[in-house]
């Protein structure tokens, strides 16, 4: 539940955070001894290039894949060692915007957004249609709650999917590559959305994206994977690590590879 | 969380100054987990004579908020708008009057309310109409594709996978073995029953292998095997293209040039319409093992009694008849699996719904067709 309280902020507490983390398919080593932290209210990028694990580390994080060794905290508590009740408790703070909105196909937007509401509080069906309009009026698709997912574009499936994914008022927002797929306007446009909606409901957010443009607009934090070593090699602001960073690699994504005249290879 | 507290109510107090200022004090938490009083108060407020000019808010014993609180102030905006009161929402905390101008940035969509409306009798039957005619023009369609992909594939220019077939082939033919056992066994078991209570009356049980021996070969195995397929490979095929369809992956092939009739659906109809006789031949003879079954269990006939009664009482003419049909249902099996996924919109409720269509439109072809077989075969003499 988002709830902002009154009370002057101190110093931004630990909301997640991830402890000597081990990510494998099979055999198959993604990637390993991942150790961050996510402070509550700052906006976290996972950035890398393609392939390296990002959207498999977001994966991990919003609980749909065990870890093959570690663990993931949230608030301090353990996500993996807690009993399946907790656990679910857990994931109803989380909000997931995936990559290509996956809207439920047969709903719609308005039974979209309702479903997790008729889940798990006890309004009314009045209050929930209430709350539904509410959410769709704060991504822009004021009513549109009787469309279904294929009658609209990418772009509104993809803040539609945002409604749904604060449908619970949570605490946490995921975002995998929020900007796939969408014109650079549209993607702007969603920036400032994720911006605003960190300010307003002081929800911690967290990103997965390579797109150079939204990293700098919208991160606080970041962290970057690397698919050779197979581990992170950097974590900070981005604007630090674009100057500062000693890893040419680092500086060469955030650059798109027009920093060191490093050749590529491969 | 595990203990029971008590709901929490929100308060809501309304002043009402000289000046024709209405102030909305909001105390106590106001989530939606929380008792939250209903409009009625602030409408009767708002209607209140003398009528107040304006309305601000008094948010300093506000506890906590969500999207609760917003959806009553979105209210308190509406009839406030409607009543032609100024909102002032300077005493709201920034982060709610943050979200209350982003809710109302874009204005409501307004043409969306007459799109929704029930369209009269008149108007669905035309519709209802049109869709049909549309339908069967894209079947016919469909099907001279279908003749043209076959014209390409005997001349030997279809463009297909040699292994792709290949495998369909395993999965129509030697996976289907076991479904097909078990309901063909059955159905003979069935059929000699029907026919030993009756043929017992009249001491004539030893015709019963002349009635499962016929009603298998000319029937029952092309049938039962046919029902079979169009509920298990016309529903694969249908979700498996219908699910292509979903992921662009139909048209990257037309893109290429490659035809999706002959890359996709010349395969599977293929090796339906040759899996289809051997299934059917397999299920013409487990059905006469399940009659012979019954024969000796039931009416104590003899294993060779029963073997030289059904060789005299079937033909080579009943058999062919069999595989004939057979061969017809499998291509129609086909037919109805690939149209429907290739017809199939582009979401995952329209996946559901083509395979069902796919179902439905093999068995119907199966049975009709049937109907007509017989017909011809009865004309014909064979």
């Amino acid at each position: 539940m988002a709830v902002a309280t009154s009370a002057a902020a101190s110093a931004p507490a630990a909301r997640i955070t991830v402890r000597d983390l081990d990510m494998r398919y099979g055999e198959r080593v993604i990637q390993r001894d991942l150790s961050f932290t996510v402070r509550a209210g700052e906006i976290f990028v996972i950035m890398g290039g393609s392939g390296c694990g990002k959207s498999t580390l977001l994966r991990h994080l919003i609980g749909l894949v065990r870890p093959a060794q570690g663990d993931v905290l949230y608030d301090g508590g353990s996500f993996w060692t807690a009993a399946p009740d907790a656990r679910e408790a857990m994931m109803r703070r989380f909000g997931v915007l995936y990559q290509s909105g996956a809207l439920w196909s047969s709903l719609t937007l308005a039974e979209n957004v309702a479903l997790p509401l008729g889940e798990y509080t006890r309004l009314t069906a009045a209050e929930i249609a209430e709350l539904v309009s509410l959410k769709l009026a704060l991504v822009g698709l004021a009513g549109f709650e009787e469309f279904y997912p294929s009658e609209i574009s990418g772009g509104m499936r993809k803040r539609a999917g945002l409604a749904r994914a604060m449908a619970l008022d949570p605490d946490i927002l995921f975002f995998d590559e929020p900007s796939a797929g969408l014109d650079p306007i549209s993607s702007r446009l969603l920036d400032d959305l994720i911006l605003e909606l960190r300010d307003s409901l002081g929800a911690t957010v967290v990103v997965v994206t390579h797109e150079l443009a939204s990293i700098f607009a919208i991160a606080g934090n970041a962290v970057f994977l690397d698919a050779e070593t197979k581990t992170m090699i950097a974590t900070g602001s981005p604007r630090d690590l674009l100057e500062h960073s000693p890893d040419p690699k680092v500086r060469r994504f955030l650059t798109r590879g027009a920093s060191d005249g490093e050749t590529r290879h491969g | 969380m595990t203990t029971v507290a008590p709901v929490a109510s929100a308060g809501l107090a309304l002043e009402t100054s000289r000046d024709g200022l209405l102030l909305v004090r909001l105390s106590g938490p106001w989530t939606t987990e929380a008792r939250r009083p209903s409009g009625e108060e602030i409408e009767r407020g708002l209607a209140a004579t003398p009528k107040p000019r304006r309305v601000a808010f008094d948010a300093r014993d506000l506890e906590t908020w969500d999207s609760g609180l917003l959806t009553f102030l979105q209210h308190v905006i509406t009839v406030a708008g409607r009543h032609g009161v100024e909102v002032d929402r300077e005493g709201l905390p920034q982060g709610v009057r943050r979200l209350l101008a982003l809710a109302t940035a874009v204005p409501q969509r307004q043409d969306t309310g007459g799109a929704r409306q029930q369209p009269s009798v008149l108007a669905r039957i035309g519709t209802g109409t049109l869709k049909t005619s549309r339908d069967a023009a894209a079947m016919l369609a469909f099907l001279g594709e279908v003749t043209l992909g076959l014209a390409r594939l005997i001349v030997g220019r279809a463009r297909y996978r040699r292994s792709d077939l290949l495998l369909i082939l395993q999965e129509v033919g030697a996976q289907a073995l076991p479904i097909v056992s078990l309901i063909s066994f059955l159905v003979g078991v069935i059929l000699a029953y029907v026919g030993a209570v009756q043929l017992r009356q009249f001491g004539a049980q030893i015709y019963v292998a002349d009635l499962v021996g016929i009603g298998m070969t000319r029937e029952m195995g092309a049938m039962m095997a046919a029902v079979i397929m169009a509920g298990r490979t016309g529903a694969a095929f249908a979700a498996q293209l219908g699910t292509m369809q979903v992921n662009e992956e139909i048209d990257a092939l037309t893109t290429l040039g490659i035809s999706p009739i002959d890359f996709l659906v010349l395969p599977r109809m293929l090796a339906l319409a040759i899996m289809m006789p051997l299934l059917c031949l397999y299920a013409d003879l487990l059905g006469l093992l399940g009659g012979m079954t019954v024969g000796i269990g039931m009416l104590d006939l003899g294993v060779v009694e029963y073997y030289v009664r059904t060789a005299e009482a079937i033909s080579i003419a009943d058999c062919v008849a069999g595989l004939v049909k057979a061969s017809t249902f499998g291509i129609l099996v086909a037919v109805a699996g690939c149209l429907r996924g290739i017809q199939c919109g582009r979401s995952s409720a329209a996946v559901g719904a083509a395979t069902t269509s796919a179902v439905v439109t093999g068995i119907v072809l199966i049975i009709v067709s049937d109907a007509l077989t017989t017909v011809i075969f009865d004309l014909i003499g064979l």
